[in-house]
């Protein structure tokens, strides 16, 4: 089938979508080339000063992008392993099933950043129910958000229970779309539940595992919102990431030309290590 | 050793649930305390551990010059935009995602997979890359701190979602169908609108879904770029936040926020029990 027609279903979608980037993404490449700042807001050109500065003069910067590619491979590996365990305990049969599967879900369908107003309160380090709860045991009070290293934890706690339910889902819809065959002949075999994850689930699983994979550390790489709130990158810049460093930057110290040249660098990066982690992992799963 | 597997299972799943439950009974319990209850030792059961009272919730219906929250307009502002740019988004999506599936593009080296690539790829883009050159340029057309502003922008958050779930739908549902509505005699359009489009309801209520969340959820670009004018739901919650909002009504105002979509969760569980999310999300 092929006709003239087709270009009148893709273009008004694909015309409004690169109609609303262009603009952006050139601008953003021409501002990095510039030294607007709030002293002098204009397109002056000062070349390439931008990304030397940034390739020399900036540790902040590096810094809070290994904080992020931390937290967004611990999160996302956490996610995976527990979203993985839930979604095989509810595809068979159980008690409640269908109970535990819309409790499993209720997180990602909450807004992440009023939710982190709540995780909060509910770590406040002398009024929040957790550190009174472990008190009760006699645990003394753990500084969750402003200790450097507790902080990072916090966050991944929050990021975890955001969304967790996302992996869940995914792997789950994945595992009902799964053939019987295999599994009854598992089943004839007497291979034991070890085994048949093992040998079956797990390789069928592998494409969709690596979808949900990439999908969630895409989303994860532009962890800001709960951080954000939780802790404003702090104690310090103990919990801050890209992005809020680029925010800081660029609209809070207006240093728009740098903070552009920060923004495209990063485009520039998270494409390239995604497309990276992607074929690696295609790699490792995929080979038995 | 079966016992023991089953007694693992249920004691994980049971402390999951837990885990899950936590934050929002906390924000139930706070939402009905006083000053009283949350500052002197922390406080769990009402009636038991303190009096409750209505006051948290008391404060989301009083008119802000009486010290109340106004949650209603940026309740409003939250659904007009989500719902306009899903609307946008799935009527686009929808169209590209069924060309991408039926015909054949060629373009110099790109083919399909790279234009869908290019769709769903604008997902990688962090919001602050964009936020940047939108802000500087929303200003400059004067839509900054406007709805449409949000609405362009959450476009480009939305579609490639669009573009993604109803991509691998349509090409679940069999080819066949469109070629015998061709044959019997109606064009391209006809067939899309009248034959493949009545069977494809379950991928679009999922990606319906799918953006809706995605949409009432986001906070950076509500945050950037508006201030006064125009409030989304999150930004107003997030702005009690660091004021010296008590503890009470912003727990009121928080669970009032998240409310709407939990519902979502039922129905994307329906979908799922009834095998009809399986493939739509492969």
């Amino acid at each position: 089938m092929n006709f003239k027609h087709k270009y009148v279903f893709l273009f008004p979608g694909l015309f409004v979508l690169i109609g609303i980037l262009i603009f952006p993404i050139i601008f953003t490449i021409r501002l990095s080339l510039s030294g607007w700042n709030s002293y002098t807001p204009e397109m002056n050109f000062i070349g390439i000063t931008n990304y030397i500065r940034l390739f020399t003069d900036d540790p902040r910067f590096w810094e809070s992008f290994f904080r992020l590619s931390f937290l967004s491979v611990t999160t996302v590996i956490l996610q995976y392993i527990i979203g993985f365990a839930l979604a095989l305990i509810v595809w068979r049969e159980i008690k409640f099933k269908r109970f535990f599967r819309v409790i499993f879900l209720i997180p990602m369908m909450t807004t992440p950043v009023i939710m982190t107003v709540i995780w909060r309160t509910f770590f406040h380090e002398s009024l929040g129910p957790v550190n009174d709860l472990l008190g009760n045991l006699g645990v003394k009070p753990i500084l969750w958000l402003s200790d450097p290293v507790i902080a990072k934890f916090t966050v991944i706690i929050v990021e975890v229970w955001q969304w967790t339910p996302f992996m869940f889902l995914l792997l789950l819809a994945g595992l009902l779309s799964l053939p019987k065959e295999p599994f009854l002949a598992a089943a004839i075999d007497g291979a034991s539940p070890f085994r048949k994850f093992v040998y079956v689930t797990f390789p069928l699983m592998a494409p969709i595992s690596i979808g949900a994979i990439i999908i969630r550390l895409i989303e994860a790489s532009k962890i800001m919102d709960t951080v954000f709130v939780l802790t404003s990158g702090g104690p310090g810049t103990a919990t801050e990431t890209s992005s809020f460093y680029i925010y800081i930057k660029g609209l809070r110290e207006f240093q728009m030309g740098y903070a552009a040249t920060l923004s495209f660098t990063y485009l520039v990066i998270m494409i390239i290590s995604l497309t990276i982690i992607a074929k690696v992992l295609t790699k490792l799963m995929i080979k038995e | 050793m079966e016992k023991l597997y089953k007694f693992l299972k249920y004691t994980f799943i049971i402390l999951w649930t837990v885990f899950i439950v936590a934050p929002f009974l906390w924000a139930i319990s706070t939402s009905f305390k006083d000053f009283q209850s949350v500052n002197s030792k922390v406080t769990y059961i009402p009636w038991l551990d303190f009096e409750p009272t209505l006051e948290g919730w008391r404060v989301l219906v009083k008119s802000p010059a009486r010290g109340g929250v106004d949650i209603v307009e940026p309740y409003f502002n939250s659904l007009f935009v989500t719902c306009t740019a899903s609307l946008i988004s799935i009527v686009l999506g929808t169209l590209a995602a069924y060309a991408l599936s039926r015909f054949t593009f060629k373009a110099g080296f790109v083919r399909n997979n790279d234009i869908t690539f290019f769709f769903i790829s604008q997902r990688i883009m962090p919001p602050i890359v964009l936020s940047i050159p939108f802000f500087i340029f929303l200003s400059t057309i004067g839509l900054l701190d406007s709805l449409i502003g949000l609405v362009v922008v959450y476009i480009v958050l939305l579609m490639p979602i669009a573009v993604w779930i109803m991509v691998d739908f349509f090409n679940r549902v069999p080819k066949e169908l469109d070629e015998t509505a061709l044959i019997d005699g109606c064009n391209p359009y006809q067939a899309f609108y009248k034959v493949v489009l009545p069977n494809s309801v379950p991928g679009l209520i999922v990606a319906g879904m799918f953006c809706i969340i995605f949409g009432w959820i986001d906070f950076f670009f509500a945050f950037i770029l508006t201030f006064t004018e125009v409030q989304l739901l999150p930004v107003k919650v997030v702005a009690l936040n660091s004021s010296i909002t008590p503890w009470w009504s912003l727990s009121a105002s928080a669970l009032i926020s998240v409310a709407p979509l939990i519902i979502v969760a039922f129905v994307v569980e329906r979908y799922l029990s009834k095998g009809n999310l399986s493939g739509a999300l492969k």
